[in-house]
């Protein structure tokens, strides 16, 4: 693959449930190491273009394309093995397992062992080093008992580190988020803020779902904003919210976020 | 108000368990007796079983049925407990385990011993390829097409009259001597048992787990969820193909009956009894029930009152099951405290 190119790519992709449009002829393109934010309000289909990008969904119409590779429809964890991965917005570790034992998962497959797990780490190490290495970056203190308590009984601000954890444990190219921010408090924000940044900095191309706007616009640099399913603008945060139709559909009246 | 002062129980885990659930510290023998002690008792009460009931034949073949159940009840619990996947197909397990091992020995002329070991392998094989197709199903739905297949094979068998049709197989090559026949089983039993274990404890297991709690996460983990279930079926099968292809030499015949409801059924009432979840604890329930059902032979029709009253006792009073109450009065200790 070229160095040149849009690493993701998303033409014309229409996902619809019987009448319903969740999804109608968006595209867009994400360059390698960008940080790209989607917004929108309450369904207007983030969701749901993220299962169609990762093949939870297989879209209606349109195509999703990869380093210039039709990925359309292919199954989950295929898509996963190509190094794209995502965050669920409701939390899913394994709540029984203690919580190292979470990320012990994404690097028992294939495409970690391939590649070593984040940056490589696992070529050397063991897997539960590997875990407990993932989440001390994360910032889960390593000599606590925070990383080997079940993760059931963690807080959700730990629970949203560890579905980054377990991401990265992929060793990924693309990282997508959804809503990686909701129910934090602005202090927990703040941290998670140079942590994404950090992740970004390492070469990982971002996609962030949010309704955070001021955190969100500190580390994306673009913003795809979506109405009813249909994309309504792109470019700069600051374009993206002066737009006249982005604040009639999702900023309302309100100045709130800008 | 309450004038009675409230009360709880506390529990506390006695201190060789380490940060998680799998790691222990030990720092003395005693500790290490304590941790090994139950597993012992389990494997030499086993290995001791056929020297003790040596003079009671009749007592020593109901002792090989505990351990043809108990094979049948952990291949169960592990894909209940563990996989997520309620399969009422123990019998098909079973009964393709039997035929496959009878078709070999009686056709092919091969000795028991190998007999039995291809019939597992191959067996496990045939019912995963089988029952594959219906892996995308979940709970209930899963748990009733599984119970078809048994009930599908009999039909098959009767009407296409293949396989030996109703008559079945005679003529099996037996074992060469009781001790070999008890010995081979309680080994199988207990290599599957502890395999199994072993097995969950490492990595390969935790994805199995992880499938079970988030099957979503598996697959944005890059993990084909449908490839971990299609392996555990097979893990499954063996276990439950082994006690078919054994129990056809030890009775030296197969027939429809290998397919016989009860094999599905018993070993959900072995895991209730014994501890869901735990592999070793349907091995104790099938301890219980199996005896049981024979000394209730005396009461005629009464005995599947007494044996379900039995059954619901324990679903009443200790629903968790044997071996999750013993392991939890022996891991903790317990006090009242005032609150």
């Amino acid at each position: 693959m070229s160095g040149t190119g849009p690493i993701l790519e998303l033409r014309n992709v229409s996902m619809h449930f019987g009448g319903i449009r969740a999804v109608e002829n968006v595209s867009f393109q994400v360059e390698p190491g960008e940080v790209v934010g989607i917004i929108g309000p309450n369904g207007s289909g983030k969701t749901t273009l993220i299962n169609c990008i990762t093949g939870f969904l297989k879209p209606t119409r349109g195509k999703v394309l990869f380093h210039g590779r039709d990925i359309t429809g292919m199954p989950a964890h295929k898509v996963a093995q190509l190094g794209i991965t995502r965050t669920f917005q409701i939390m899913r570790p394994y709540h029984s397992l203690p919580a190292y034992k979470n990320l012990v998962v994404p690097l028992c497959s294939p495409r970690a062992r391939r590649t070593g797990g984040w940056r490589g780490g696992g070529r050397h190490g063991d897997r539960d080093t590997v875990a407990l290495d993932i989440l001390e970056e994360l910032g889960f203190e390593r000599d606590s008992r925070v990383p080997y308590q079940a993760a059931g009984t963690l807080p959700t601000g730990y629970l949203k580190r560890l579905e980054l954890g377990r991401c990265l444990a992929l060793n990924p190219e693309v990282l997508i988020c959804d809503e990686v921010f909701s129910g934090l408090s602005a202090s927990e924000i703040a941290s998670l803020v140079p942590l994404i940044r950090r992740i970004n900095e390492q070469g990982l191309t971002i996609l962030m779902i949010e309704h955070r706007l001021r955190e969100l616009f500190q580390v994306a640099r673009r913003v795809v904003a979506l109405s009813y399913g249909e994309k309504i603008t792109e470019g700069p945060p600051e374009e993206v919210t002066a737009h006249p139709k982005v604040r009639e559909a999702y900023l309302g009246s309100e100045e709130e976020g800008c | 108000m309450n004038a009675q002062p409230q009360r709880r129980k506390e529990r506390i885990d006695r201190g060789i368990k380490a940060r998680a659930e799998t790691i222990y510290a030990l720092s003395s023998l005693e500790e290490l007796a304590y941790l090994l002690g139950p597993r012992l008792l389990f494997i030499v009460g086993f290995l001791a079983l056929p020297l003790i009931l040596a003079p009671w034949p009749y007592w020593h073949r109901v002792a090989l049925s505990v351990c043809v159940l108990g094979l049948v009840s952990v291949s169960f619990d592990f894909l209940a407990n563990q996989v997520g996947l309620v399969s009422l197909g123990g019998a098909f397990f079973f009964g393709v385990g039997g035929y496959t091992a009878a078709l070999l020995n009686t056709a092919w002329g091969l000795p028991p011993v190998l007999a039995i070991g291809l019939a597992t392998v191959v067996g496990a094989g045939i019912c995963a390829v089988l029952i594959a197709p219906c892996l995308p199903l979940r709970g209930i739905y899963f748990a009733i097409v599984t119970l078809m297949y048994p009930l599908l094979m009999t039909r098959i068998i009767e009407a296409a009259d293949i396989l030996g049709g109703t008559e079945g197989f005679r003529g099996i090559t037996g074992f060469s001597s009781v001790w070999t026949e008890a010995y081979g089983l309680i080994l199988g039993l207990l290599v599957g048992v502890f395999g199994l274990r072993r097995y969950l404890a490492e990595d390969a297991g935790l994805v199995i787990r992880a499938v079970k709690e988030n099957d979503q996460s598996v697959r944005a983990s890059g993990i084909s969820v449908a490839g971990v279930r299609f392996k555990a079926l097979y893990l499954a099968g063996l276990l439950g193909c082994f006690a078919g292809a054994y129990y056809v030499h030890m009775y030296r015949s197969v027939g429809i009956s290998a397919f016989a409801l009860d094999l599905s059924i018993l070993p959900i009432a072995a895991t209730v009894i014994g501890g869901g979840g735990t592999l070793v604890g349907p091995v104790i329930g099938s301890l219980i029930l199996v005896p049981l059902s024979e000394v209730l032979r005396d009461f005629g029709s009464l005995r599947i009152v007494v044996y379900s009253l039995v059954l619901a006792g324990f679903v009443v009073f200790r629903s968790e099951g044997i071996l999750v109450f013993a392991t939890r009065k022996y891991q903790q200790f317990e006090r009242w405290v005032e609150v």
